[in-house]
């Protein structure tokens, strides 16, 4: 009966019918209506504790309102200058070096002509994706720490006289976190680009070998610019992420020594509020970052629909 | 024009080296680990193992099975992995298929709903205020019913569900069947590789995530393998500050050093061990995420 109904043009029915003959559909959908409502929405009626003094007693309704009180004080205060620093840094450090390397590992890993090998290699390289930060950073503590490997090797080659404590060094803590998330998802992001890579037609490449071009020439004149959409779109995510640290990593890698260089917004919104209980404080910072990374968010996807042609939406 | 021809075969040759060592630089640290957690735990301390254990010696795994708190965490891994996923799973593609349909009523205004939920939220702190006022701190349905729908699994699942052939639909329904059951006996058995790979996404997530039972779980019988390890190594952690300190060696922390390195073994099997039959379904997915319509 209802496949009947669809082919009556949808606007000759009333609503009420059209409901009715949609009633499995709706009750498919509705749950996770709801759901988004809840999990979603109602905690962003939450962000005025930003604006509040909210103590985990009382209700949000009655706490006092403080206007900016909070941001004013974050503001002055060196905190802040500190986290975003971090933040900034991190954020900018993966984007320059971690942004690049997945699609430069995808246009060589493409080359490997073997099927057999090149599958083996993307296997390898997903392997650390589905290892938890937590054992990735107890694996880091081991070989980081003053007996640990890495020493062991840095002083064999002479590099330095004697062991260090790496984790316990503020000025080594950006290269950590950055070159560790390297590691761990270097092959993983590269699915995405080699996916891409996948769907260029192979009559491109035989039209290049007709013209005479090279290896080199067809990854730089066909491959590259083939994925350039795959590329921007991957740009703009990573650009309004910029904020957005790894959380999971920076909470196991830091500690009381290093928490200089590894205090990044999200860390201080976990610290502050939770093992200080300054909620609305916290808030504040952190609805700083969302209103950032939105504008950042639409800012890339602007500049890259107007000079790229492609865009989120 | 010989010449160029050889500049042409080091290409390939660097290439494979350059592959060969990026493959070394990931599995390598990962073996150490094992191989470690393999070794009788004084003799590991002495250092100078790289390739092979020692002396080989399963205590530190002993230790960790006779250890009920791990095999409690673990358990509830297990459990929160299966029950999480599949909820997870079964119910955004429910959703999902009811969106694929272009004639549901207000799916534009749900889209957009959404889609403003994958660029914004509330943050950390409203997340857990209203996880507390609906009572599911401390409670196991804290690993299920937040995290039952993501809205950018529902854009994948959406995108397979459209290049599902409609005339299969329709035949089902001429045999009487309502949406609910055509989703149910006819698009899920279609759609399996698009459910693995949903399924191995947040099946990943779910197995890994330690934070939630940081953050919202202090009953300890509730802690998951990824938070009882991220106890253990933050205790350490400062622990190892002390030992950086001359004389500070004691031989319990290496100990604890050893029963680490095996929990993070074990903490680790389960989920390396499925991927490599789930390989061949996330690369598309992927890349069904990847394309826009």
């Amino acid at each position: 009966m209802t496949n009947q109904i669809d082919h009556i043009p949808l606007r000759k029915l009333s609503l009420k019918s059209r409901i009715y003959h949609q009633r499995y559909l709706l009750f498919m959908a509705l749950p996770a209506v709801i759901w988004m409502i809840v999990f979603n929405y109602i905690p962003m009626y939450g962000i005025i504790i930003a604006f509040k003094r909210y103590r985990i007693i009382k209700s949000i309704a009655d706490a006092p309102w403080v206007g900016l009180d909070h941001f004013r004080e974050l503001f002055t205060e060196g905190d802040f200058v500190m986290v975003i620093k971090n933040t900034l840094g991190i954020g900018f450090m993966r984007l320059f070096i971690g942004f690049p390397l997945p699609i430069i590992f995808a246009l060589f890993l493409n080359e490997i002509k073997h099927a057999g090998f090149k599958r083996t290699i993307q296997t390898i390289s997903y392997l650390p994706h589905f290892i938890s930060w937590v054992v990735l950073g107890g694996i880091m503590m081991n070989w980081l720490s003053d007996a640990g490997l890495f020493n062991e090797i840095l002083m064999k080659m002479g590099v330095i006289d004697e062991p260090r404590f790496f984790l316990a060094e503020p000025e080594s803590f950006w290269n950590i976190a950055v070159f560790s998330d390297i590691w761990k998802e270097l092959g993983w992001g590269a699915i995405i680009y080699l996916a891409a890579i996948s769907g260029i037609s192979p009559t491109l490449y035989e039209a290049a070998t007709v013209d005479g071009a090279n290896r080199w020439h067809k990854m730089m004149h066909i491959t590259l610019p083939s994925i350039m959409p795959t590329v921007s779109i991957m740009l703009i995510l990573a650009i309004s992420g910029i904020l957005t640290t790894n959380f999971d990593q920076i909470l196991v890698l830091r500690n009381a020594v290093n928490q200089s260089a590894s205090d990044v917004i999200d860390i201080f919104v976990y610290r502050v509020g939770f093992k200080m209980n300054r909620f609305s404080y916290a808030q504040a910072i952190s609805l700083f970052k969302s209103v950032v990374a939105l504008i950042l968010l639409l800012g890339a996807n602007q500049i890259s629909r107007k000079t790229q042609g492609h865009s989120l939406f | 024009m010989k010449i160029k021809e050889k500049k042409l075969e080091l290409f390939p040759k660097i290439n494979t080296l350059l592959m060969i060592l990026i493959c070394f630089i990931t599995l390598y640290p990962i073996w150490y680990t094992i191989v470690l957690s393999f070794n009788d735990a004084n003799d590991a301390q002495m250092g100078g193992i790289y390739w092979w254990p020692r002396l080989f010696s399963l205590k530190s795994y002993s230790a960790v099975f006779a250890n009920a708190n791990i095999i409690n965490a673990f358990t509830i891994s297990v459990l929160r992995t299966v029950i999480g996923t599949l909820t997870h799973v079964f119910f955004t593609a429910m959703t999902a298929y009811a969106f694929s349909k272009k004639r549901l009523v207000g799916r534009n205004v749900f889209l957009a709903i959404g889609t403003f939920t994958m660029f914004f939220n509330g943050g950390l702190i409203p997340f857990f205020l209203l996880l507390k006022n609906l009572g599911m701190l401390n409670n196991f349905i804290v690993y299920i019913v937040p995290t039952m729908f993501n809205f950018f699994h529902l854009i994948i699942f959406t995108s397979f569900f459209r290049g599902i052939p409609g005339s299969l639909e329709e035949s089902a329904m001429i045999d009487g069947a309502n949406e609910f059951r055509t989703f149910i006996q006819i698009i899920i058995p279609l759609s399996m590789p698009v459910l693995a790979t949903i399924a191995l996404f947040h099946g990943v997530w779910n197995w890994n995530d330690f934070f939630w039972g940081v953050i919202f779980v202090n009953d300890e019988s509730l802690q998951p393998i990824g938070t009882y390890l991220y106890r253990i190594i933050a205790e350490t952690a400062s622990s190892n500050m002390k030992i950086n300190m001359p004389g500070a060696i004691s031989l319990k922390a290496v100990n604890s050093q050893s029963i680490k390195l095996a929990t993070m073994v074990v903490a680790t099997t389960p989920i390396v061990l499925t991927y490599p039959f789930l390989q061949k379904y996330f690369v598309k997915g992927v890349m069904i995420g990847s394309v826009k319509e």
